[in-house]
């Protein structure tokens, strides 16, 4: 009996359909119960839908470190979460101590205010780059380096430890301290509203009813997002470094024998990885302006979730998978009620991991020598 | 041989536990244990809160002590949640030996506190946590050693009620809140009913949980229902939050809390022209808050909050009942706590059948980076 012989059902129950099926069937109810809502009220879909956006593009920067290290030394790096917590922390300390979003005006007083704030605003998030990538270049060569033969497990566990520590070394009264931080952003905020055309919101005034709202934050969050997918995606691509990491993620053993420097390559992964979540926390901090030392825990799992969705280890996967899970979750915020965003976006885990494991994008493991 | 080195060796040991406790000092200071949120998610309420019943103790023992011994204060930081709490409360109780604890600030940390303190004999002394649960067990009857020095929630969300219909002229109000924690559920339901019974409507309720940090969903829903007035009382770190992102969305709709606000943290710039109910003013003209406003400048450095002039009330409230008991014992202390009539900074202060303090409440508006004293409304 082969395959044409068998009923529907049968069918079902031999291969993969129960998942296909069960998959389809949830998104068709999904989709029916959005599309409900959304004709209802037109406005406040898009609003959520925005609101969506914003968190999806942050949530997508963290989560390609986690799928770039992953990618390159199968390792889960749990203390990402953290350096996009230290990210947050080192911009804050650069605009509320040493005002460095001012220097261009300072240093040009002939220079348009908007460039000025621009090139403030993108210092500002250099910065916090390269000081998460100095961290996290740190946390490889101490935590995770002499570990590079060990058992998996035990360099996830050190993440792990190395996450914790970064926390409570945060939380210390000469650190960061324990206390909630009001983030002063190094740009003043400017709203517009959607209704026939754009409109400025003045600050006090209230929007026309069923008008979509977005402010400047939205714009500098994708655009600074984009800005950095394409420069990795150069990098990645077209770049002998990238190569060089392309291949180390394919075959390490053949790759150290054609005379590339593995620990280099795997170096430079976390580092590019970091400076990716440090620009996620400078983001992150100025659409939710309050830093905490413990900020990173759950943007980082929600990160994390959205690069296994995407299939972790690539990195059009992350994206996508990113810019769902902020959807997801808004949309559950939205439309069911706050409490059930955690709740949606660990279910997407636990989905994923049961009926397709290798997420999106992923392509099945194979073995290695 | 063996048999006879353990019988020896056992003799040894009682022999030193008995003179162990022989040679142990008759204690001379009385210990009054401070449980307060030192870290965790209000650090700030825990610093304010050990300072100010520093403070009394201090003046107390300035004055010769309660009942001739000195006081000593057993300092431990229960991080405003259950577990760490319910650990410092069992540390001190068996181990430091205390029999009077000035504490816990939040309510749900509080509240697991209390049932130790009912159980093991303990006066307990909440400065702060509102909720009505703190005093009352299970079936609803007093816990007979649990005290607390502030209103409770039912009294804030009637004052947040009242003054948004008579003051603000409210008619619509949506209420944001945090369904985990016992504090702000507790405002937000009597809020609700409050404002209900004057006339008021509801047009929405959302819950967050308190790891939350994007608000822009339940915003969303807030720009779109236009009420006259959001309710929204939680502790100023999520009031930072919503407020500053409400000023994104165009909401201009006025916030109104409860005295979660009041800390030094709170962004005033993003919460202004939000109102909230507290204790106590240090605008008040009444001596006896100048002079506790002086005495507190002098010793810190600051002005004194809500936490720290609650706590320091607490712990007079809990020297004075001892005092007034002449002994140093819980059983008899309750007692006199019970039926105390004392002037304290918040309010000359009485205890009704709850174990609820019976006083007064003012209104505070954050307004050009100012917190200004509104009115106060008396139950």
């Amino acid at each position: 009996m082969n395959d044409e012989q068998l009923t529907v059902l049968q069918r079902m129950i031999k291969g993969k359909w129960i998942g296909k099926g069960f998959l389809a069937l949830l998104a068709l109810a999904i989709i029916w119960w959005v599309g409900g809502k959304a004709i209802q009220s037109p406005s406040l879909f898009f609003q959520q839908i925005i609101n969506g956006i914003q968190l999806g593009f942050v949530y997508a920067l963290i989560a390609l470190g986690y799928t770039m290290v992953y990618g390159i030394v199968r390792l889960i790096n749990f203390a990402h979460g953290d350096v996009f917590m230290f990210g947050a922390f080192v911009s804050f300390f650069a605009v509320s101590l040493f005002q460095l979003h001012l220097w261009p005006v300072q240093t040009f007083p002939s220079l348009p205010p908007l460039i000025g704030i621009v090139i403030g605003t993108l210092s500002v998030i250099a910065l916090s780059m390269v000081s998460c990538a100095i961290l996290a270049m740190t946390i490889e060569r101490i935590a995770y380096k002499p570990l590079r033969d060990a058992p998996r497990i035990s360099a996830l566990i050190t993440a792990i430890g190395v996450s914790f520590f970064l926390e409570y070394f945060g939380a210390l009264p000469f650190v960061f301290t324990p206390n909630f931080i009001t983030y002063k952003r190094p740009f003043e905020i400017v709203t517009w509203y959607v209704k026939d055309g754009i409109h400025r919101l003045e600050a006090g005034a209230e929007a026309p009813p069923g008008s979509v709202i977005f402010s400047n934050v939205l714009i500098i969050i994708i655009l600074v997002s984009i800005l950095l997918l394409v420069g990795l995606n150069y990098v990645v691509r077209r770049t002998k470094i990238g190569k060089a990491m392309r291949a180390t993620a394919y075959d390490k053993p053949t790759s150290r024998l054609m005379g590339i420097n593995v620990d280099g390559v795997i170096s430079t992964t976390f580092a590019i990885g970091a400076s990716l979540a440090g620009a996620a926390g400078v983001l992150y901090a100025t659409a939710y302006p309050q830093v905490v030392f413990w900020m990173g825990i759950i943007p980082g799992l929600k990160a994390f979730v959205a690069a296994v969705l995407g299939g972790i280890g690539s990195i059009p996967g992350a994206f996508v998978g990113a810019l769902i899970m902020g959807q997801a979750e808004v949309i559950s915020a939205g439309y069911i009620s706050t409490p059930m965003r955690d709740a949606v976006a660990f279910t997407i885990l636990i989905l994923v991991l049961l009926i397709r494991p290798t997420g999106i994008f992923g392509e099945p493991e194979r073995e290695k020598a | 041989m063996s048999k006879r080195f353990l019988f020896i060796i056992s003799i040894l040991i009682v022999f030193s536990l008995t003179l162990g406790a022989c040679a142990q000092p008759k204690p001379t200071t009385l210990k009054v244990a401070i449980l307060a949120p030192l870290s965790g998610a209000v650090p700030t309420f825990g610093v304010s809160t050990r300072d100010g019943a520093l403070l009394a103790i201090k003046e107390w023992n300035a004055k010769g002590g309660v009942l001739g011994r000195q006081i000593e204060a057993v300092v431990e930081d229960s991080q405003c949640e259950a577990d760490p709490a319910v650990n410092a409360a069992n540390k001190v109780i068996n181990q430091d030996g205390v029999k009077y604890i000035v504490g816990e600030v939040c309510s749900k940390a509080s509240i697991p506190v209390s049932e130790i303190a009912e159980e093991k004999g303990v006066v307990q002394i909440s400065p702060t946590s509102t909720n009505p649960n703190v005093t009352l067990k299970a079936d609803g009857s007093t816990k007979q050693y649990v005290f607390r020095a502030c209103f409770i929630d039912p009294f804030q969300g009637l004052v947040g009620a009242s003054f948004a219909i008579n003051e603000l002229g409210a008619k619509t109000a949506f209420i944001i809140l945090d369904q985990g924690n016992d504090y702000v559920r507790g405002l937000a339901e009597n809020f609700e009913q409050a404002f209900t019974e004057k006339g008021g409507q509801i047009v929405g309720k959302e819950t967050y949980t308190s790891q939350d940090t994007d608000f822009s969903a339940i915003l969303a829903k807030v720009a779109e229902a236009k009420p006259d007035v959001v309710y929204l009382p939680d502790y100023y770190n999520i009031v930072n939050l919503v407020t500053a992102q409400a000023k994104e969305k165009g909401i201009t709709a006025p916030f109104l809390g409860g005295d979660g606000w009041d800390s030094a943290e709170l962004d005033r710039a993003a919460a202004d022209g939000g109102y909230f109910t507290n204790h106590y003013s240090e605008q008040d003209t009444r001596p006896i808050v100048q002079q506790w406003v002086k005495n507190y400048q002098a010793e810190y450095g600051s002005v004194p909050d809500a936490l720290a002039t609650l706590a320091y009330d607490a712990m007079n409230l809990l020297l004075a009942a001892i005092q007034n008991a002449g002994v140093d014992d819980p059983a008899k202390v309750k007692d006199a706590m019970a039926s105390i009539k004392w002037e304290a900074v918040s309010g000359t202060i009485t205890f009704d059948q709850y174990h609820n303090p019976i006083k007064s409440a003012v209104i505070l508006q954050v307004k050009d980076g100012q917190v200004k004293y509104v009115t106060t409304v008396a139950p």
